[in-house]
């Protein structure tokens, strides 16, 4: 019998992986710190139109593009003459569990299922788990969805509870953690002891099971308006989101679109804190995720992430708890959409987006998600009052306090967004590369170069900068 | 309470103690287990909540740990009525009604 300690399992975590994914990754590292990632995507992947295919056996994508007139004719209302862009929502709740994340799950499953496996196992607390779920059950296949669920006391998020229950209604086994990334180590042991396939939200085929949600933007935003939009928002957390949806566009042909991030400001709450672990209310889509993952994509439970939305983004926007809630409520009673909130987090960005547009130009926001018990904005504030969290109206640029204070905004000319600057990214990405002790080669700038979506001489610029900064924090 | 052979039940079993969390987790969490909860079916002919027992997941895994809870019920919901919310929105319906157009 394997030694099933800590220290064991992660030293066979390479080993593991390889068994559990279908992918060899070392035939695709280059030199230095390189690795070819259009190669990776090419061998590993599929095209669209075999995506689409895959899809459509498991009811999968074609959603709906809704315009939101009323938010549009709001936001007009508060905006200086002849500004107010046209948004559009792309309405990704109307996929089979409910998210975009079925596109993710539906590639995955699907190779799963051609190279043999039995089941498959995802570690997410997130609606991943719910598509996993559903994908495997159509694909005959069995489903474990590891979650991190419960804080020391044993109190659960409403929304991942939710999430608990859903997978168990399609008939997966769900094992719930408390808080903590070890959650990776029994992860690895599950893979281990039951040989399922490891259905990772970075491996290619998740990523490339969006391409498919920028590729139907593009064809919608042609029949809809003529031509394609200038700005997508997409949620940004492990970067798949992001990353899925720009390669899409891409393929299909809107070079042009802006691509841009939208997160939930979470910054001050530890993520694998148990404490901080229920004083927020939201599970994904948050700082806590995006901007790790940002600037140190390989960081996730595959050698090579095939997220790397610094290769994609054009500006990266943050909004606060409070004002998606009141987002949230907007979309019910102006659109007469009840959907999940976490699923709005672009779509707050979009409305502060759309006020400094000409009206001439179009916002696509890329997803929604679905809701229900735990899934509702009363359920989070509920959750967040118990767990000592103050709920007040107000300002919620000067009023929001992430792990204190949700400030529900007065008016929604209160909501706005707060820019991270792209740069300041790619010099944190730059830092943990030489954080790492890596020393750069001179093939490795065109790397950096697509890597951080700028070219070589800014590379070489920021690189320099970073060095400086590493040099004098040394001395 | 108690649970009989084929049973849903939720179990519950500590994966690592405090002491052997990994190096780099925060204080707080450090000083508590890494516990995990699964749910399956009653593998022993009878057991009482507390007892130490074995069940088979969905997935058909076989998992022993302490029984927690007998057939547990989802017990999240709706939450509760939240004022600053409902001023929210009806406002917002006041505006698409025409009755505010000097919000600014």
């Amino acid at each position: 019998m394997k030694d099933r300690s800590y220290e064991a399992v992660m030293a066979r975590r390479k080993e593991i992986m390889k068994a559990s994914v279908g992918v060899d990754y070392e035939r695709y590292e280059l030199d230095g710190i390189a690795f070819d990632y259009e190669r990776l995507m090419k061998d590993t992947s599929y095209p669209i139109a075999a995506i689409r295919r895959i899809q459509s056996e498991t009811g999968v994508g074609n959603t709906p593009l809704i315009e939101l007139k009323n938010i549009t004719r709001l936001v007009r209302s508060i905006s200086k003459s002849g500004y107010g862009a046209r948004i559009f929502l792309k309405d990704e709740a109307t996929n089979p569990s409910g998210s975009f994340k079925d596109r993710r799950a539906s590639v995955s499953v699907s190779r799963a299922k051609e190279l043999g496996y039995k089941g498959v196992i995802a570690a997410t607390s997130g609606n991943y788990g719910a598509a996993v779920a559903s994908q495997s059950m159509k694909r005959a296949l069995k489903c474990i969805v590891v979650q991190e669920c419960y804080d020391s006391r044993g109190r659960g998020q409403p929304e991942i509870l939710e999430k608990a229950r859903a997978c168990e209604a399609y008939g997966a086994e769900v094992a719930q953690l408390s808080v903590g990334p070890e959650l990776f180590y029994y992860f690895l042991l599950l893979l281990e002891e039951t040989g399922f396939f490891n259905a990772s939200l970075y491996t290619p085929y998740a990523i490339a099971g969006i391409e498919s949600l920028g590729y139907e933007i593009v064809e919608q935003s042609n029949t809809l308006i003529g031509r394609n939009p200038d700005y997508v928002l997409a949620t940004h957390a492990g970067g798949g989101n992001l990353t899925g949806t720009a390669r899409g566009l891409l393929r299909a042909g809107a070079d042009k679109t802006k691509v841009i991030g939208v997160s939930v400001d979470l910054s001050g709450l530890h993520m694998a804190s148990d404490r901080d672990f229920n004083r927020k209310s939201f599970t994904t889509g948050h700082t806590g995720f995006g901007i790790p993952f940002a600037v140190l994509p390989d960081r996730s439970d595959v050698p090579r992430n095939a997220a790397r939305a610094l290769r994609y983004m054009d500006r990266y926007l943050l909004v606060t708890q409070g004002e998606v809630f009141y987002v949230t409520e907007m979309l019910a009673r102006l659109e007469g959409l009840q959907r999940g909130p976490a699923g709005n987090t672009s779509l707050t960005a979009a409305i502060a987006l759309a006020r400094e547009l000409p009206e001439d130009k179009t916002i696509v926001v890329q997803e929604t998600e679905y809701t229900g018990a735990g899934k509702l904005p009363s359920a989070q504030l509920t959750f967040a009052r118990e767990n000592g969290i103050e709920i007040v109206r107000g300002d919620p640029i000067i009023m929001d306090s992430p792990g204190k204070r949700i400030a529900i905004p007065e008016s929604y000319s209160q909501i706005a967004y707060k820019e991270v600057d792209v740069n300041d990214l790619r010099r944190s990405y730059i830092r943990q590369l030489m954080k790492q002790g890596a020393a750069l080669i001179d093939s490795d700038f065109d790397f950096l170069s697509a890597e951080l979506k700028t070219t070589a001489t800014k590379v070489r610029e920021l690189v320099k900068e970073v060095s400086n900064d590493v040099d004098s924090e040394r001395r | 309470m108690s649970a009989i052979k084929g049973q849903w039940v939720q179990i519950h079993r500590v994966i690592l103690t405090a002491g052997e969390r990994a190096p780099s987790v925060p204080e707080d969490t450090k000083e508590v287990p890494l516990e995990l909860r699964v749910r399956g079916f009653l593998l022993e002919e009878k057991s009482e909540v507390g007892e130490t027992v074995t069940i088979e997941t969905p997935s058909g895994r076989k998992v022993s740990g302490k029984l927690e809870a007998v057939e547990p019920a989802h017990t999240h919901n709706f939450g509760d009525y939240i004022p600053e919310l409902s001023e929210a929105g009806n406002d917002l319906t006041r505006w698409l009604a025409g009755g505010d157009n000097d919000e600014r």
